[in-house]
């Protein structure tokens, strides 16, 4: 467990992705079965336990330490586990558990006996371990590394074993896997060959396309590519095979049990790529409304009946057992339209071909969309097989051009990572009748290096105030901030929410009196709606 | 026996001694100031006579520019004895850094002690805390939550090593108090083996040589301005906190952003300051350590000068002993020392 809590102490505080990758393969190369197996399993999310609830953690530190100290100590730490994982008295640290024996335990003994167990595991670890164990127990092990990047971590540990396994490799196998996946590290360290996943419904990785930008466009042949709307949902595969159906989100998260409503939705075995949208009387709802089905574990009768989904298709990776992703796109099309009309079901449908003459007419239809649940065209090359990642110049999506404002900087902050030590995330504020400027949104992106260093000095120049991390700066520069779609939100003081904000140009030579009022945003929501 | 109350008590400018007229750690310009240790919180410029360990009017000097650490100087070596009005003044190491010592003020047979800021973890810099037996024990807090537990610092100093190793083609740069901690850390590496070359941040330089020039041998040091951005590759650069996430860390070859603190005990706390590796070092006593403290001075009195005073008093009501606060403002908050985070 020592070297497993420092992992989780060092992922959750190393911000670079080829440092995280170094973490977790030097922890898969130093650590014993099983334990580096249910490691795993906490860091992929699939090991919850959450037996213990913070009344439990509390009673246990309160047998043990000061109740007033305990108190005054939770006020400066703002979380519990951590406290009682530094308050805890020191003792021996003989032999702290090992993650298999509390996995174990949590797993065989009663309910009753967690009291005792874990003033057991507090009393034999450091305070490191001690952290690790109570966020074990309370289902709360959530660190910087997503489950992509601890597989990608996991091909890089084969190579080191002479394997060539790539992410996508061990992605197709994850879900027929149990934990501690020793038949895993078996394939991984060369002792066996790949575990077959025949017949359990598994992750496929998708294929996703790419950003069309105007020299791309120019060199597009029309009659190259079928073209469909980009719907704005969120993209998600229905895998049915004879061990079940799931719901993969596009990060390879089961998210089956957050829809209990696409329960059943396949009816026979297939591997189905589509957009996960809420629809009510055939009208696709705002994002806003799929947002509250969204990060949630399960959904109440209550949810499922507001807020009804949908599941547009785009594509079929598998008829039956048949793997089609080696078809071409027209193929792959009839096949997917086939399996439609043999298992017909009212939370499926298909996505609409558009028909076009030329990339002119495509253009024209694009701009002539007036829906806010569409976020622009895809578009597909029709002699394109289903090749996972982002190949280049088989799909493209070309989204509708970005509505803009221009916004007044209000407030800045430290970006991460590389840009930790410039000013890189705005907050930007319009000016509301009365005078005041109220902030509406944040944006990150959309600036180059040399912008970014402008950018920081300027901030740095025109502070008013620091809070912490963050700044306040006078008013004087506008930016031209473009979003893919605003909403009315009762959460945010300008009452309107910005979908994707991001820095469409600095603009030095605009005075900041003259950037745009609110109200001509709220309009502009008014009538979209 | 007149109570410590009737002769030491709390005046704007800080803790005033009547009977032997003179302030100990002011914060701001008196004519007569003893001074427990050269941080900028507790030595400030500008006063008449200062009296302070031969280390610390050292540092002061360097700190502020000779002549503006006092109009005189007295130097006052460790148990030394001095008379002073009705008084007798003298001091003992606190272990903090190089020069820190206790205060102890006799008066008609009562005794305070006025430990300043202080530690119990060994340093390879400054000479270790003598317990002095007292009526009254003034102490700081600054780690006064029972959540405060300083690991050895030798283990710490390790990690560092450790991470050097595995990520050996990126600088680490390690934020660091100029007075003490800076030191404290070359010595431990030291210690443990690592014999390259440490660069220094320009604000760290001065009291180090001074350090050097003091007694404490501290190795191989190189300025870390004009350094080639190849040659800080997989090397440990010092710096003040305030430089570890600025512009000044650009010049560095992929940072690993370090910082050597007691307020790293936290999580929450290294990671709203943007640390990849936070070391648990502090050169203020930690919660043990206060209460063994107050155990072996003995005193049935205690006065909290700063800190997290109300758990500190209330640990040592719990242990029979008087306890209140003293509500000294303006200790702690300088950046020249461990301050309380925000
Ligand atoms: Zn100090
Ligand atoms: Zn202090």
């Amino acid at each position: 467990m020592i070297a497993f809590a420092e992992l989780l102490d060092r992922l959750t505080l190393t911000p670079g992705r080829l440092a995280k990758i170094a973490l977790l393969r030097r922890f898969f190369e130093t650590e014993a079965d099983p334990d580096r197996g249910w490691a795993l399993a906490a860091l992929t999310g699939e090991l919850s336990f959450a037996t213990a609830k913070a009344g439990l953690i509390r009673a246990v530190a309160e047998a043990r330490v000061d109740p007033v100290l305990l108190g005054w100590s939770y006020d400066f730490v703002g979380d519990l586990a951590e406290t009682v994982a530094l308050i805890w008295p020191a003792t021996t640290e003989a032999a702290p558990p090992s993650v298999t024996e509390i996995v174990e335990a949590l797993r065989t003994r009663p309910k009753g006996e967690l009291p005792a167990l874990l003033t057991g595991w507090l009393d034999t670890s450091g305070p490191n371990v001690r952290y690790a164990v109570l966020k074990m127990i309370t289902g709360e092990l959530r660190v910087g590394a997503s489950a992509r990047l601890t597989k990608t971590a996991l091909a890089e540990f084969a190579a080191a074993h002479g394997r060539v396994v790539a992410p996508d490799d061990v992605e197709e196998v994850w879900h027929s896997l149990t934990p501690p996946y020793q038949p895993l590290f078996d394939w991984l360290e060369g002792r066996s060959e790949a575990p077959d996943a025949a017949g359990a419904p598994v992750f496929r990785p998708p294929m996703l396309a790419h950003p069309l930008e105007p020299p791309d466009l120019a060199a597009l042949d029309a009659a190259a590519y079928a073209a469909e709307w980009k719907w704005d949902g969120i993209r998600v595969q229905l895998v049915r095979a004879p061990g079940g159906q799931r719901v993969f989100s596009r990060g390879a998260e089961d998210v089956s049990a957050a829809f209990p409503d696409l329960d059943g939705v396949l009816a026979s075995d297939a591997v189905l790529d589509g957009e996960l949208l809420v629809v009510r009387d055939g009208a696709v709802a705002p994002f806003a409304d799929l947002q509250q089905r969204l990060n949630r574990k399960t959904a109440s009768a209550k949810l499922v009946r507001d807020f009804p989904l949908r599941v547009r298709l785009y594509d079929i990776l598998f008829d039956g057992a048949e793997d089609v992703r080696a078809l071409p796109f027209p193929q792959r099309r009839a096949r997917l339209e086939g399996w439609m009309a043999r298992h017909p079901s009212d939370r499926l449908d298909l996505s609409e071909l558009i028909a076009f003459g030329s990339i002119d007419e495509l253009a024209a239809i694009r701009e002539g969309t007036r829906a806010a649940s569409i976020e622009g065209l895809m578009l597909k090359r029709l002699d394109s097989p289903y090749v996972p990642g982002r190949p280049k110049g088989l799909w493209w999506k070309w989204k509708r051009d970005p509505l803009t404002i221009d916004a007044v900087v209000m407030y800045a902050q430290r970006g991460h990572g590389k840009r930790s030590s410039f000013y890189s995330d705005y907050t930007f504020g319009l000016w509301r009748d009365d005078g005041e400027l109220v902030p509406v949104g944040k944006a990150y992106s959309g600036f180059t290096d040399e912008e970014l260093v402008k950018l920081d000095r300027w901030i740095r120049n025109h502070t008013v105030k620091a809070y912490g991390p963050v700044r306040e700066v006078e008013r004087g520069l506008v930016l031209e901030i473009a979003f893919d779609a605003a909403q009315f939100s009762t959460r945010h003081k300008s009452g309107v929410a910005l979908r994707f904000p991001r820095v469409a140009r600095l603009r030095w030579d605009k005075p900041f009196e003259e950037a745009d009022r609110l109200e001509t945003l709220l309009g502009h929501i008014a009538r979209q709606a | 026996m007149p109570h410590p109350d009737t002769w030491l008590c709390v005046r704007p400018e800080g803790l005033y001694c009547s009977p032997g007229n003179f302030f100990i750690d002011p914060v701001v310009a008196v004519p007569r100031a003893v001074i427990t240790h050269a941080h900028a919180d507790h030595a400030r410029p500008g006063h008449g006579a200062v009296l302070a360990t031969r280390q610390t009017l050292a540092i002061m000097d360097v700190r502020m520019g000779q002549g503006r650490a006092g109009g005189t100087q007295q130097a006052l070596a460790p148990g030394e004895t001095l008379t002073i009005g009705d008084v007798r003044v003298w001091m003992q190491p606190a272990g903090h850094v190089l020069g820190s010592a206790q205060v102890a003020i006799e008066h008609q047979g009562s005794r305070a002690v006025i430990s300043g800021d202080y530690k119990r973890a060994s340093d390879p810099t400054c000479a270790p805390f003598v317990p002095i037996p007292c009526d009254v024990f003034v102490t700081e807090a600054t780690f006064g939550l029972p959540i405060f537990v300083h690991p050895p610092a030798s283990g710490e100093v390790r990690k560092l090593v450790d991470s050097v190793a595995l990520f050996p083609e990126r600088t680490h740069v390690v934020g660091c108090y100029a007075l003490g901690k800076a030191q404290r850390l070359i010595a431990l590496l030291r210690a443990e083996g690592w014999e390259r070359p440490v660069y220094l941040h320009g604000a760290l330089i001065a009291l180090c040589t001074l350090y050097e020039q003091l007694g404490v041998a501290l190795g191989d040091l190189r300025p870390a301005t004009g350094a080639h951005k190849a040659d800080l590759a997989g090397a440990i650069v010092l710096a003040p906190p305030s430089a570890i996430a600025d512009r000044w860390a650009r010049r560095l070859a992929e940072p690993v952003t370090v910082l050597a603190s007691g307020w790293m005990r936290v999580r929450q706390r290294a990671r709203a300051k943007g640390v990849e590796l936070p070391l648990v070092i502090s050169d203020h006593a930690d919660w043990p350590e206060l209460l063994a403290t107050l155990d072996e001075v003995g005193a049935p009195e205690v006065w909290v000068t700063h800190g997290a005073e109300e758990a500190l008093i209330h640990a040592a009501q719990a242990r029979g002993l008087r306890a209140r606060a003293l509500r000294l403002l303006g200790y702690g908050d300088d950046s020249a020392e461990e301050a309380p985070p925000n």
